[in-house]
């Protein structure tokens, strides 16, 4: 599954830059991102449009798998 | 074109924050603020106490003076609009006081290699503008070399004394009005991302830079309690701030809020600005939200707002026809909740 790293992005970047993502890889994609709001927006993103979300957060870095 | 697109630059890319959502966050503000020594004047009707949208001086018993100051960084890329919009959110501290602006200063920071002079020229043209419709004098300025543009007003206005609108008045069961749509914060946020259709961008920038002017006529002609605008803190912070210098507990009514047509779907999309998450962080303390709230409708309420409506609060056998005053010029116009009886919190959203 494609990653792509949105840490140091400030929104609504993480936000397009999955949304962007998503359009070339509709099966899923897995987003790194390096702070709470992100991670809150890409959240709220998936399940508006449809997507299965699963997070995980290590030293401040939330590891976002979206998946159909 | 404007002069900034020619160049290819977006006045709105060159801050990370643009607008209200720009503040300081309440939190970090109020940790900053709190171990200064406060004004003891006596002729200081309005200082820092009560958290008010401009400072109020009586300088004789038919006269007071208002002090206010706002700048920020651009949330949209037409400098001439930017201007607009800076100058109408400065001004409407002295509106949201009950006085007439009649005074007005510059305060200007700008990159000089980077932005070209026109643009710079429009911004002032904006705000200059917006200072001659409200019909005060723009009479000077002061300009500092910086990274990202940022601009706005200091404002003096006059009012009598008995006329000054705080923002710590509100009585038990006075009705609450609000004057123009939330939801500015995740449009701007929703512009920056390209991603507004042209119909509500064009509502967006009309009601941005709408003075609240016309709103606090016809609230003159009323006897209202208090009254505050409803800015970067959004419309929680800025009812808190009434509840708590009032001594009350305000219920807004989820309902019933003015809202941006597109500003609820682009938050269930995520497109929520970090201000909006900031100040949710700090006012959920104070504040109760009805869990059967749907989320993106919790996020107008935190949301922070560049030249917002004015929220007055005034007695319910009044609040009908203040409502169908402030209508005439204002669609946007709404009866948003009631102060209630002081309780555990500041804000309870129903």
């Amino acid at each position: 599954m494609k990653t792509i790293d949105a840490c140091g992005r400030a929104c609504p970047e993480p936000v397009l830059m999955t949304k962007r993502a998503l359009e070339s890889s509709p099966e899923g994609v897995t987003v790194l991102a390096d702070n709470a709001i992100a991670a809150a927006n890409i959240t709220r993103f998936a399940a508006n449009a449809g997507f299965k979300l699963s997070q995980t957060e290590q030293l401040g870095i939330y590891t976002l798998t979206l998946t159909k | 074109m404007c002069a900034t697109e020619a160049e290819g630059i977006r006045l709105s890319k060159m801050s990370s924050c643009g607008g209200c959502a720009a503040k300081i966050g309440p939190g970090v503000l109020k940790r900053m603020l709190a171990d200064l020594p406060r004004s003891t004047d006596p002729a200081l009707l309005i200082g820092t106490e009560t958290s008010d949208d401009a400072a109020v001086y009586r300088i004789s018993d038919d006269l007071a003076l208002i002090q206010t100051v706002d700048f920020f960084p651009p949330m949209v890329d037409d400098p001439y609009t930017f201007g607009q919009i800076a100058a109408a959110n400065a001004l409407s501290d002295v509106y949201a006081m009950g006085g007439v602006p009649k005074l007005a200063i510059n305060l200007l920071c700008f990159p000089v290699n980077t932005l070209p002079l026109t643009a710079v020229r429009a911004i002032l043209q904006g705000g200059l503008d917006k200072v001659i419709e409200a019909g005060a004098s723009l009479c000077g300025g002061h300009s500092i070399e910086d990274k990202e543009p940022k601009y706005g007003l200091a404002v003096t206005g006059f009012a009598h004394p008995s006329k000054i609108l705080s923002n710590a008045a509100a009585r038990e069961g006075d009705l609450l009005l609000f004057t123009k749509p939330l939801g500015s914060g995740i449009l701007t946020t929703a512009a920056k991302a390209e991603l507004l259709a042209p119909a509500d961008y064009e509502l967006l920038i009309r009601m941005l830079t709408t003075l609240n002017a016309k709103s606090q006529q016809s609230a003159s002609a009323f006897d209202v309690h208090a009254c505050t605008d409803v800015t970067g803190f959004g419309l929680v912070g800025h009812a808190g701030e009434m509840a708590q210098g009032s001594g009350k507990t305000i219920e807004l009514w989820a309902n019933e809020l003015p809202i941006f047509p597109a500003a609820l779907e682009f938050a269930r999309m995520g497109i929520v600005p970090a201000g909006a998450y900031r100040n949710r962080e700090y006012q959920e303390q104070t504040a109760y939200i009805s869990p059967s709230i749907p989320l993106e409708r919790t996020d107008v309420l935190f949301d922070p707002q560049t030249s917002g409506g004015l929220l007055f609060a005034i007695a319910e056998k009044d609040a009908p026809s203040l409502l169908h005053a402030l209508q005439e010029h204002s669609e946007w116009a709404r009866i948003i909740g009631q102060v209630c009886a002081r309780g555990e919190k500041d804000i309870i959203v129903k």
